[in-house]
């Protein structure tokens, strides 16, 4: 131990080490201090709160929507508002709350689950946040103001072009996903560069825990998706605005040319918020069967492969189109074949719990319901892969059951299981059971009372996106059915939210209330500012549960400064120090600054060129280089 | 067929939507069993862990061993997942096949062009004579295979008449083309099934599906020109749609009516229906439409003129003769 720079050590820690390391890694008080904050537990739980206000708002619209529908040929909405609820509602739940709020978990989860202190760029990962919600205000700003979006949340040209999208919501939808496109990208970049660089000792590729495993592919697929739909809606804001005609038929643009751009995007999204979910499932089976998990490589290769997979589908939107149907059969073969993966995860996950001994807390339920429902939306997905089946149930209520038996079934319930799971570790708190078992059971069976006829009202000839239906068309009974379910579905998430209120005076959960095995439970709920006073060594993929009487881990780091420790990518061996950046007001500032040039742009291309100015200084503040202080090595023990 | 089944998938009514119900029941059977199976592991593993007591005790140590039964199945599993996927893959190529078989010889040809909220009817033919243009109406006689060449003149619509085939979509800029053939007589609707626009809950049309004979006699009325008013009242109305607001956008064959921005009305009257599927065709939704098309039809293209009372019930006589 040098005598000008601390460091952890043997010989210094307990409440010492804990009150110098809380100094170091605390902010500053205050509105200025909250807003420059760039601790990724803050930044985590704000993604999380402000997506499910966000789930709360477009659920809300949901039950109008259902409402409407309930019975034939109803006058309670009229077109306009429908048609606007429905392209709201779909935005909302993709683009700010599925995707965001995965990504606040990941956020949350992934430095506290790797064994370091702080995401990798985490002022980059405070500005994703501002961008996130400056675009999720400018959307419902709008919305409230009256142009809000009405073009669905596909905006399919030309609907959404110049000659037909008069007014400025479409813009308003295209600058929207340009708000959450940066949002998502930099949060993205900042976990792979996590996961990549900063697990803890010993935490090689191969015991790197299934969810992280999942946020590593769900990243990736982001960082290569994202751009498709960036530069699409790019391309319509700039027909729209200055007169390109990229989508104009008649001057030799091409309105499918859209459908592809949006599709290679829009499909992997599906499984950007699928994969997160198969990684709260593989960390709640594992934890409540008290087992680690059966098949972990198998795990890990069909991730990877439905990563890879999930670009090669996106025509399975388009067999309606006109395409050249012996090109149609290879995506038929390929969408079916992202089966296999998702069949071999679902094998892993029942082996687990077969060779376990399963502890049937909330959390393990939802993982129950996950598969009751996700299944029948995995299959009924094999259905509609086939081209003469998706011809008939293409834009139909087929599909909207489909994709909600997916992403609610798939991605929502494991959401809700998560939450419980993870909730004492956020609060301290234990969630309240009898609470939750009650809710639980009210969103599954709601569940399947709203969306399961869907399935009917589409056979039975209801296509998606109408605001009204004829009486007469046997569509009666199936409507009723679906908006008494959605009620019950929002009762439910009325009752979880009122659970996650109350529980903040529930009972106390210590360190590892369900004796996990991973790393995030081994510091205190809520964890302290810096984490862990001293950074884990990982000897296995259950590090908490190996005979052990107590977890190993590493000296060596600053105390009186902010210091991550780098390992290498495969072994996870040691490798450097890396200074972590301090909490900093610029990230908040530029996002400011780039919500300005964004806003300004849907009514002027010249927001652009005066609005980069700003935005430059902004970031000129933000990246100013600072004098290195000179310290003098130490080797890390 | 049902009294409601005139929208539906699962009619059946000609060979595409046929040849779906067959495949459709296979990939079901297929699907369902598949669902048992998962289901059925699952409930399985719950009931042992529970028969296993209550104590929590995590199996570590031998926690990344596994038995070869597992390893058994998992590949059993995998196997039945590659040969359930394969399988249907190519009963899915070989309807779809079946499916394309209708366009080989078509014995009758369609121009169908769809517009917000309504569709443009044309059947084709070498003879400019014996051209037939109508709206939101198709006829087709059973038995013959029938190919419609399908375009879109604004944004994009889908063409879907449940009981008789698949959809396919109306995209601007590019010819689309659907094949048909009907197996039974009967009276069907279709629906635009692409989002396009405030109206696009209201974009039907009818179908009627008639003996050829039937169908011979529909086209002979169709390639007559309007019939000329008798009446003073018709003929009031003759002369208001022909030279009023009405013949800016509208065509009645044999009239000085021509325009072409809303559907063709020389046979109005002998359709089922008012604004592309909105309303029945009856003389009081008749009078509706007219005086107010955007009370029944919010958004459409055609205008609420404020007419006086007198010319409504001119125009309302004079339309009902457009059989």
């Amino acid at each position: 131990m040098s005598a000008r720079v601390l460091r952890d050590g043997p010989n210094f820690t307990g409440p010492k080490l804990e009150s110098a390391l809380t100094l170091a890694w605390s902010r500053p008080r205050g509105l200025i201090g909250w807003l420059a904050s760039v601790d990724h537990k803050e930044i985590g739980v704000r993604y999380i709160v402000t997506a499910l206000i966000f789930l709360a708002l477009a659920g809300a619209m949901a039950l109008h929507m259902r409402l409407q529908l309930m019975v034939p040929d109803n006058t309670l909405m009229n077109a306009e508002l429908f048609n606007e609820s429905f392209t709201m509602h779909g935005t909302t739940m993709m683009f700010l709350f599925a995707v965001p709020v995965m990504q606040g978990v990941q956020i949350y989860l992934t430095p506290l689950m790797v064994g370091t202190r702080n995401m990798a760029f985490p002022r980059l990962t405070a500005f994703s946040y501002y961008m996130y919600l400056a675009g999720g205000l400018f959307l419902w700003g709008c919305h409230f103001l009256g142009f809000g979006p009405d073009n669905g949340w596909f905006s399919y040209v030309p609907l959404a072009g110049p000659q037909y999208g008069i007014g400025k919501r479409a813009d308003v939808w295209a600058q929207t996903i340009t708000f959450t496109e940066v949002a998502a990208l930099a949060v993205a970049v900042t976990l792979t560069a996590t996961i990549l660089k900063q697990r803890a000792p010993g935490m090689t590729l191969a015991r790197v825990p299934l969810f992280v495993w999942a946020t590593l592919v769900t990243s990736l697929m982001v960082i290569f998706s994202m751009p498709a739909v960036a530069l699409d809606s790019a391309l319509l804001l700039s027909d729209r605005l200055v007169g390109t005609q990229f989508f104009n038929p008649a001057e030799h643009g091409d309105a499918l040319l859209w459908q592809h751009m949006f599709w290679f995007f829009g499909h992997p999204e599906v499984y950007i918020i699928f994969l997160p979910a198969t990684g709260f499932i593989s960390e709640i089976v594992t934890t409540f069967s008290r087992r680690s998990m059966f098949g972990y490589p198998i795990v890990v290769l069909s991730l990877v492969a439905t990563g890879i997979l999930a670009f090669g589908l996106w025509v399975h939107h388009m067999f309606a189109t006109g395409l050249p149907r012996v090109g149609y059969s290879f995506y038929t073969a390929a969408s079916m074949s992202v089966s296999i993966p998702t069949g071999l995860q679902i094998y892993c996950w029942i082996a687990t719990i077969w060779q376990g001994r399963p502890k049937f807390e909330v959390p393990l339920l939802y993982v129950i319901a996950f598969f009751f429902t996700f299944v029948i939306g995995g299959l009924s997905g094999v259905i509609i892969a086939a081209v003469p089946l998706d011809l008939q149930l293409h834009d139909t209520y087929f599909i909207v059951a489909h994709f909600h038996y997916v992403l609610i079934g798939g991605s929502v319930f494991p959401l809700l299981g998560a939450i419980t799971y993870w909730y004492p570790k956020l609060t301290g708190r234990m969630m309240s059971e009898d609470l939750g078992r009650v809710s639980f059971w009210m969103v599954f069976l709601g569940f399947q009372l709203a969306f399961f006829p869907m399935h009917i009202s589409g056979l039975l000839g209801m296509p998606r996106r109408v605001y009204t239906y004829p009486a007469g068309m046997g569509l009666e009974l199936p409507n009723m059915l679906s908006t008494i379910g959605a009620f019950v579905v929002g009762l439910a998430v009325v009752l979880f939210v009122l659970n996650l209120i109350i529980s903040f005076a529930g009972e106390k959960a210590g360190h590892n209330p369900w004796d996990a095995p991973s790393l995030e439970w081994v510091t205190s709920s809520p964890p302290p500012e810096y984490n862990f006073a001293h950074i884990p060594a990982v000897e296995s993929r259950t590090p908490l549960w190996d005979d052990r009487t107590s977890l190993p881990v590493v000296y060596g780091l600053k105390v009186e400064s902010r210091e991550l420790l780098l390992t290498t990518f495969v072994s996870a061996s040691t490798e450097t120090r890396e200074p972590s950046a301090m909490p900093s007001i610029w990230p908040f500032v530029s996002a400011i600054a780039v919500t300005v040039m964004f806003v300004g742009s849907v009514f002027s291309p010249w927001a652009i060129p005066f609005g980069i100015v700003p935005v430059g200084i902004a970031l000129t503040a933000w990246f100013w280089p600072k004098k290195p202080e000179p310290s003098e090595e130490a080797v890390i023990a | 067929m049902t009294a409601s089944g005139f929208q539906t998938a699962l009619g059946g009514d000609a060979l595409e939507s046929h040849n779906f119900l067959t495949l459709f029941a296979v990939f079901m059977i297929v699907c369902t069993i598949m669902y048992l199976l998962v289901i059925g592991a699952l409930i399985i593993a719950m009931w042992r862990g529970r028969r296993r007591g209550k104590e929590l005790v995590v199996e570590t140590g031998r926690h990344h061993e596994t038995g070869p039964a597992f390893r058994t199945a998992l590949i059993g599993w995998t196997a039945l997942i590659v040969v359930g996927l394969t399988s249907l893959t190519i009963a899915s190529f070989f309807t779809d096949r079946s499916n394309a078989s209708v366009a080989r010889d078509p014995g009758l040809t369609l121009k169908v062009t769809a517009n917000q909220w309504w569709w443009d009817v044309e059947y084709t033919t070498h003879d400019a004579s014996k051209m037939i243009r109508t709206a939101n109406e198709i006829h087709l006689p059973v038995g013959v295979p029938a190919e419609i060449t399908l375009q879109a003149s604004d944004v994009i619509h889908s063409l879907w008449i449940p009981n008789l085939a698949g959809k396919q979509d109306l995209i601007p800029g590019r010819v689309t083309d659907m094949q048909l053939l009907p197996r039974k007589i009967g009276t069907y609707r279709g629906q635009c099934a692409e989002f396009c626009g405030i109206q696009h809950a209201h974009m039907a049309l009818d179908v009627t599906v008639d003996s050829k004979g039937d169908f011979e006699k529909w086209v002979a009325a169709q390639q007559r020109v309007a019939f000329a008013p008798t009446t003073p009242l018709q003929l009031a109305g003759y002369h208001y749609v022909t030279t009023r607001e009405c013949s800016a956008c509208h065509t009645i064959t044999g009239t000085p009516a021509g325009g072409t921005v809303g559907p063709d009305l020389t046979h109005f009257a002998s359709r089922r229906s008012i604004g592309a599927g909105t309303l029945p065709m009856n003389t009081g939704n008749l009078y509706g439409w007219i005086a107010d098309p955007q009370s029944q039809k919010p958004g459409n293209h055609m205008p609420t003129i404020g007419l006086e009372p007198a010319d409504l019930h001119a125009i309302v006589a004079y339309l009902e003769t457009l059989k």
